[in-house]
């Protein structure tokens, strides 16, 4: 029993998978509107060598591209507004309203600022995950622990070396927690920018336009490229966490 | 009470003894006129004592009553409101110290291994890395180490990563060693192993070491003296000796001297206990 436990995670997608099987079969959704399993995963294997991949790579460009930009901006920020808890006190209201701030309220103010291109995708979508990876760092670095910081300072750490060996170290599982949920929003952002932001390529473009021509097999290829490219972006952040933050939640 | 001895114990200014002999019985430590309070609860007021040098010097007192936080003023983690501590007459940045902290998971850092925690204040000091390496492992030897320190100190017991901050604390070859209730996160079998630890540094290095405790039979059987604090403002309400011979086993806990001396102790306690 036990050498079968690592194939668990597969019992759900067998099911899902059995179940679509069984609804196709029985007809109980039209068949236009819900393709087979193996139409489907058809169509996801001829448009990944193809237009699908394409887009997919584009897609991925995007969500690379702003949350690069977003961690850049965000962290060295979080940092600084971390290290102090009044300067952090004196903007949380403004990060907070802006955090809260449905990001894709934003499109028409980035569209009148960068046009149609990539820029305006690429920025809104880094402008929402800053601001999380931003609240996260600051977070990480205030909550560092007070015994920690107590003991770099008996040891004869200067403030500089405290901020760098310590508090920054310390912020690292959150700033991770805050990467995870800021790429997520990224694609998010993206995605929806892809649809509807004038756009020519991308997941998204690739899913409206197969709905708009009722290509129902290829829209749902291109929801379970998303929707790997989600999980894959979520998976690799959490390799990198636990190769490089090996004492989270130790 | 012959077991008592005053706080401030001046020598005469009249008689000089030979300088070597001087150098030794001046007191290592010397706190005058110390004060702190938080908010409007006084903790300490005007108050002096004098650390005698190569001691251990237990500390115990009722809850509450300052022990952490003269620890804590002597060791420079929170400056007092007035008054004056002198190491051999320096100031603290102007000599090496060691502090352990009561709760060792926080006080490592879970990103270093064992090694490289026990190195950190050899790095801060400016020590190159094969001199680092190499006074870590003199240390190893020397107090006969055996665990494993490519570890992370994450997947230690609790009992191998108080020992990674002891000699975290030690590796600087400090003058003087605070130790803050360090074993009282440990489970018993655990604290009577690192007890014998703590022995064995002390009698190894004979650094001057200030050891506040919760249980009064390892305050006693640790100490050279014993410093009873009372409550609100602490004063010094009694600064035992206890001169047992070292190496000290089970059977010390069991000797008359060992015995008459705890209960002492106990009784100044529960008096300063019913009056606070
Ligand atoms: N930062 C602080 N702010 C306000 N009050 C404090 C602070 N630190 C300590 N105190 C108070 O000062 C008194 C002495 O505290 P301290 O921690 O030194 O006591 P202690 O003798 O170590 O007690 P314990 O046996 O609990 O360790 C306590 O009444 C405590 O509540
Ligand atoms: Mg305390």
């Amino acid at each position: 029993m036990k050498r079968l436990e690592p194939l668990l995670p597969f019992v759900g997608v067998v099911g899902l998978v059995a179940v679509w099987y069984f609804a196709v079969w029985k007809q109980i959704v039209d068949p236009v509107l819900l393709p087979s399993p193996t139409t489907t995963f058809w169509a996801l294997w001829k448009g990944m060598n193809g237009e699908l991949g394409f887009d997919f790579i584009k897609t991925v460009y995007r969500t690379t591209m702003s949350i690069v930009i977003a961690a850049a901006i965000a962290i060295p920020l979080g940092i600084v507004l971390g290290s102090s808890e009044r300067l952090y006190r004196s903007l949380e209201f403004v990060i907070d309203f802006f955090r809260s701030t449905p990001a894709s309220a934003m499109f028409p103010l980035f569209l009148v600022l960068f046009g149609v291109g990539d820029e305006t995708k690429i920025s809104v979508a880094a402008f929402g995950a800053m601001l999380v990876i931003l609240f996260n760092v600051a977070y990480g670095v205030m909550n560092a622990r007070k015994t920690r910081l107590l003991a770099a300072k008996v040891m004869g750490a200067s403030r500089l070396r405290v901020l760098s060996d310590v508090m920054l170290l310390e912020s690292l599982p959150q700033t991770f927690v805050g990467l995870r949920n800021g790429v997520s929003l990224a694609l998010v952002i993206v995605v929806v920018a892809e649809m509807f932001i004038g756009s020519q390529d991308g997941l998204g473009h690739s899913v409206f336009e197969a709905q708009q021509m009722f290509e129902m097999p290829r829209m749902y290829a291109a929801i379970f490229a998303a929707g790997a490219l989600g999980y894959g972006l979520n998976l690799l952040f959490l390799l990198i966490e636990r190769r490089f933050v090996h004492w989270s939640g130790k | 009470m012959s077991l008592a001895q005053p706080a401030l114990k001046i020598e005469p200014a009249g008689v000089m003894p030979p300088v070597t002999e001087a150098v030794f019985k001046r007191p290592h430590v010397t706190i005058r006129g110390l004060s702190k309070r938080f908010n409007k609860t006084v903790i300490y007021d005007k108050f002096d004592l004098d650390i005698p040098r190569g001691k251990l010097i237990s500390v115990f007192g009722p809850n509450g009553c300052g022990k952490s936080t003269l620890i804590n003023m002597i060791a420079g983690l929170i400056p007092p409101d007035e008054g004056q501590i002198l190491f051999d007459g320096m100031l603290l940045d102007e000599i090496k110290f060691g502090y352990v902290f009561q709760n060792y998971r926080e006080a490592l850092f879970p990103w270093l291994r064992a090694f490289d925690n026990i190195a950190y204040p050899l790095k801060m000091m400016g020590i190159g890395k094969a001199e680092r390496q190499a006074r870590v492992e003199r240390l190893v030897e020397r107090l006969g180490v055996k665990i494993d320190l490519n570890r992370y100190p994450y997947v230690m017991s609790g009992g191998q990563q108080q020992l990674v901050s002891i000699m975290r604390a030690l590796v600087v070859e400090p003058e003087i060693l605070f130790l803050d209730e360090p074993f009282s996160a440990l489970d018993y079998e655990m604290t009577l192993f690192m007890r014998e630890q703590l022995q064995r540094i002390f009698v190894e290095t004979g650094t001057t070491t200030v050891l506040v405790s919760h249980d009064l039979e390892e305050a006693v059987y640790l100490a050279d003296r014993v410093l009873l604090l009372s409550r609100h403002p602490a004063l010094v309400a009694d600064f035992v000796t206890y001169d047992a011979p070292r190496p000290r086993t089970d059977a010390t806990l069991s000797d008359a001297d060992f015995v008459q001396i705890k209960a002492h102790c106990l009784e100044v306690f529960q008096r300063e206990v019913r009056k606070g």
